[in-house]
């Protein structure tokens, strides 16, 4: 029998086959090709390599950079938030000693440690990467087997370049047709959560199949690889086609001539076999599909733009039912509003799921000649360093700037309340990130998640709107991406 | 991690059941970058109080915990096992240990003795009658002596092994280098590496 995508690249990096069979099958161990670091999981393992007196194995297969913590205003100050400081501090000195590759705050290629990777060429089809971060899958875009470790496994991969695994199950996310315009990835990554649930994931490696993703571009297709942890999966993945090599070709550190042909080569053998089974399928019909947001505190808790706040009596389940009364308690919502009459105070644009250029792109095209709603508070945080220079070389900034948003450095931002980019108490945001949990983008926060031209016709509007709900744009404003 | 063959020194009477992780180590200490200096968060509530044991001479040196029923129990937090390590303390005397627990000190080369819970009254008698004793834990014969208390201790042959050789989760993998290495000669040459850095 034929073998599924996520097996081959398994298969490829076995250093050491575990002994015995079935549920008493000791873990496999695998090598790993690409292990991203950044400031906060890191420095335990670190410390661990030194008292052990270990060095670094591969830090030619090691890259670090500084997103969690790092402000996005100022960043030529020092860090005010002592904590913070120290835990940058301590990742630079760390990498300094252990030789380790560093993209610290200032620098062009800082941001998202997965916007990074791929962005510099790094993240590539048939490999295996880690970093001690659950939305490593993003990296699953490109074929390859990407998976968030704890920091025990980041000192074991930072010492011997391995880690031992149990192996997974197989899902096959099949989503044919075609979207429609204003839906986009997103919807698509969230209505699969809504569909199978948080844990519905749990063990698997998600493949994400069909007409619908194929004809998605690299930034698309790492938005829905992204949240494949919010499903509770292992990881995601996307087979490599022309689109992954037309992203990768001429990148920093993509193959050149002669070992290019090879890469391609090999890359091309990177699908799933005909003849291979999933564990499970699930089908989903891109055709129907409308924007999605969420009204309630986990990513599976999400509906159509188009709907109304649910009925936690409409939850069979009993813990469905308790868990929707609880969500819209703290989320301050009423069963049966309708989704796009709940009003916002802040728009976040950012985050490793949505930060990326198309993202950024997708959303000035919605408020281009547009004004923004005065109550509303927008930010646009580009995920790395290369991305804002890129949109402000595109005219982006402009853009955003003209209609009254907030035009911020790199990095996690207001994905996670770590740093000075936090939701009040109260404070209600309609969020391209990848959580909603309670107090995720600051204490008594409320987040929606959305997509960028959700978030985007939203700042508009300033209640949740998809960007079919806008009047026409002035004539006056330029309808193209490049006007500089 | 360290070969743990034999092991002398002052033995702690701990009377208590049940010492659960919090008070190991009380939560407030989980934020710090570093994996060592977690001896002033040991037991950091407890310590507070003069009476408690490890604030007497000639207690507070000693490297022999010797303690009651279920030790270790509640949260997972390897801390635990990194503040008595950092205390200064190599072995841990109980009738019974919470499992997680028990992995964490393995992984980390603390050694987690069970032993009779009679053998543990006839030890904290000596200890306490006698302040100072000392007590030797020898893993090759798996054994405790203490004054005129020999008793025998369990522990898994697994972990005994680990411990003997010295071997953590990394260690063991590097046994395996020579696989390692044999992959990574592999490994096709069209394969991403971060150094020497390039940029746009
Ligand atoms: S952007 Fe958010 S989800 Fe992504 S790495 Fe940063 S904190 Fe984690």
């Amino acid at each position: 029998m034929g073998k599924t995508l996520a097996e081959k690249v398994w298969d490829a990096h076995v250093v050491r086959k575990g002994e015995g069979e079935g549920a008493n099958a000791q873990p496999d161990l695998l090598f790993i090709d690409l292990h991203l670091v950044h400031e906060v999981t890191s420095p335990q393992a670190f410390e661990g390599l030194r008292l052990a007196g270990r060095p670094l194995r591969r830090p030619d297969l090691t890259i670090a950079t500084e997103d969690h913590n790092t402000p996005t205003l100022d960043i030529d100050k020092p860090i005010a938030d002592l904590t913070s400081r120290t835990q940058i501090q301590t990742l630079r000195n760390n990498c300094k000693e252990f030789g380790v590759r560093l993209h610290s705050l200032g620098d062009a290629e800082q941001g998202i440690v997965h916007v990074v990777g791929p962005q510099l060429g790094l993240t590539q089809p048939g490999m295996t990467v880690v970093c001690g971060d659950s939305h490593t899958s993003t990296h699953g875009a490109f074929g390859a087997l990407a998976m968030g470790i704890g920091t025990s496994e980041v000192e074991h991969v930072m010492a011997t370049q391995t880690l031992s695994l149990k192996p997974f199950k197989t899902m096959a996310i099949n989503v044919e047709g075609t979207l429609r315009p204003g839906v986009s990835a997103k919807d698509i990554i969230l209505a699969v959560i809504a569909k199978i649930g948080t844990g519905g994931g749990q063990g698997y490696v998600l493949e994400y199949r069909g007409s619908a993703i194929r004809a998605l571009s690299m930034d698309a297709r790492m938005t829905i690889c992204n949240m494949s942890i919010e499903a509770g999966a292992r990881a995601g993945l996307v087979a490599p086609d022309q689109t992954t090599y037309d992203y990768m070709y001429g990148r920093p550190h993509a193959p050149q001539g002669e070992e290019w042909d090879a890469a391609v080569e090999y890359w091309n053998t990177l699908h799933t076999d005909d003849d291979a089974a999933f564990d499970v399928e699930v089908d989903l019909d891109a055709d129907t599909l409308e924007p999605f947001v969420t009204w309630g505190t986990n990513p599976g808790q999400g509906i159509s733009l188009n709907e109304a706040v649910p009925f936690p009596g409409d939850f069979g389940d009993e813990n469905a039912k308790l868990a929707a009364e609880r969500a819209l308690q703290y989320m301050g919502l009423e069963a049966g509003t309708p989704m796009k009459d709940i009003r916002v105070d802040t728009v976040f644009l950012g985050s490793c799921t949505n930060s990326r250029i198309e993202d950024l792109r997708a959303a000035a095209d919605v408020i281009r000649g547009r004004e923004k709603d005065p109550k509303v508070r927008m930010l646009v945080v580009p995920g790395s360093a290369r991305v804002r220079l890129e949109a402000e070389a595109e005219g982006l900034d402009k853009v955003f700037k003209e209609f009254g948003a907030e035009w911020r450095f790199a990095g996690c931002s207001m994905c996670l309340g770590m740093n000075p980019d936090q939701l009040e108490p109260g404070e209600r945001c309609a969020s391209t990130s990848n959580r909603n949990f309670e107090g995720r983008q600051g204490k008594g926060g409320r987040t929606h998640l959305v997509s960028p031209v959700v978030a985007a016709a939203t700042a508009v509007r300033g209640t949740l709107s998809s960007p079919s709900d806008l009047e026409p744009a002035s004539v006056s404003a330029s309808t193209t991406t490049d006007a500089a | 991690m360290e070969k743990f063959t034999t092991h002398t020194g002052i033995g702690v009477p701990l009377r208590q059941s049940n010492v659960d992780t919090d008070q190991i180590i009380p939560a407030v200490y989980l934020k710090r970058i570093t994996r060592t200096g977690f001896e002033d968060a040991l037991f950091a509530a407890w310590r507070k109080d003069a009476s408690f044991i490890l604030n007497q001479e000639p207690f507070s040196t000693g490297s022999v915990l010797v303690a009651g029923p279920d030790f270790g129990t509640g949260s997972s937090r390897e801390h635990a096992v990194w503040a008595l390590k950092d205390y200064g303390f190599k072995a841990v005397l109980s009738s019974r240990f919470a499992d997680i627990f028990r992995g964490n000190s393995g992984k980390q080369g603390l050694l987690a003795a069970e032993l009779a819970q009679d053998d543990i009254e006839l030890i904290w008698k000596v200890l306490e009658n006698a302040p100072g004793t000392e007590v030797k834990v020898d893993l090759v014969s798996k054994t405790v002596e203490c004054g005129n208390v020999v008793a025998p201790f369990e522990i898994d042959d697994y972990t005994r092994w680990r411990l003997l050789e010295g071997l953590d989760d990394i260690g063991l993998t590097l046994q395996h280098e020579e696989d390692i290495t044999a992959y990574e000669a592999t490994r096709p040459s069209f394969k991403p590496k971060t150094l020497p850095a390039r940029t746009q």
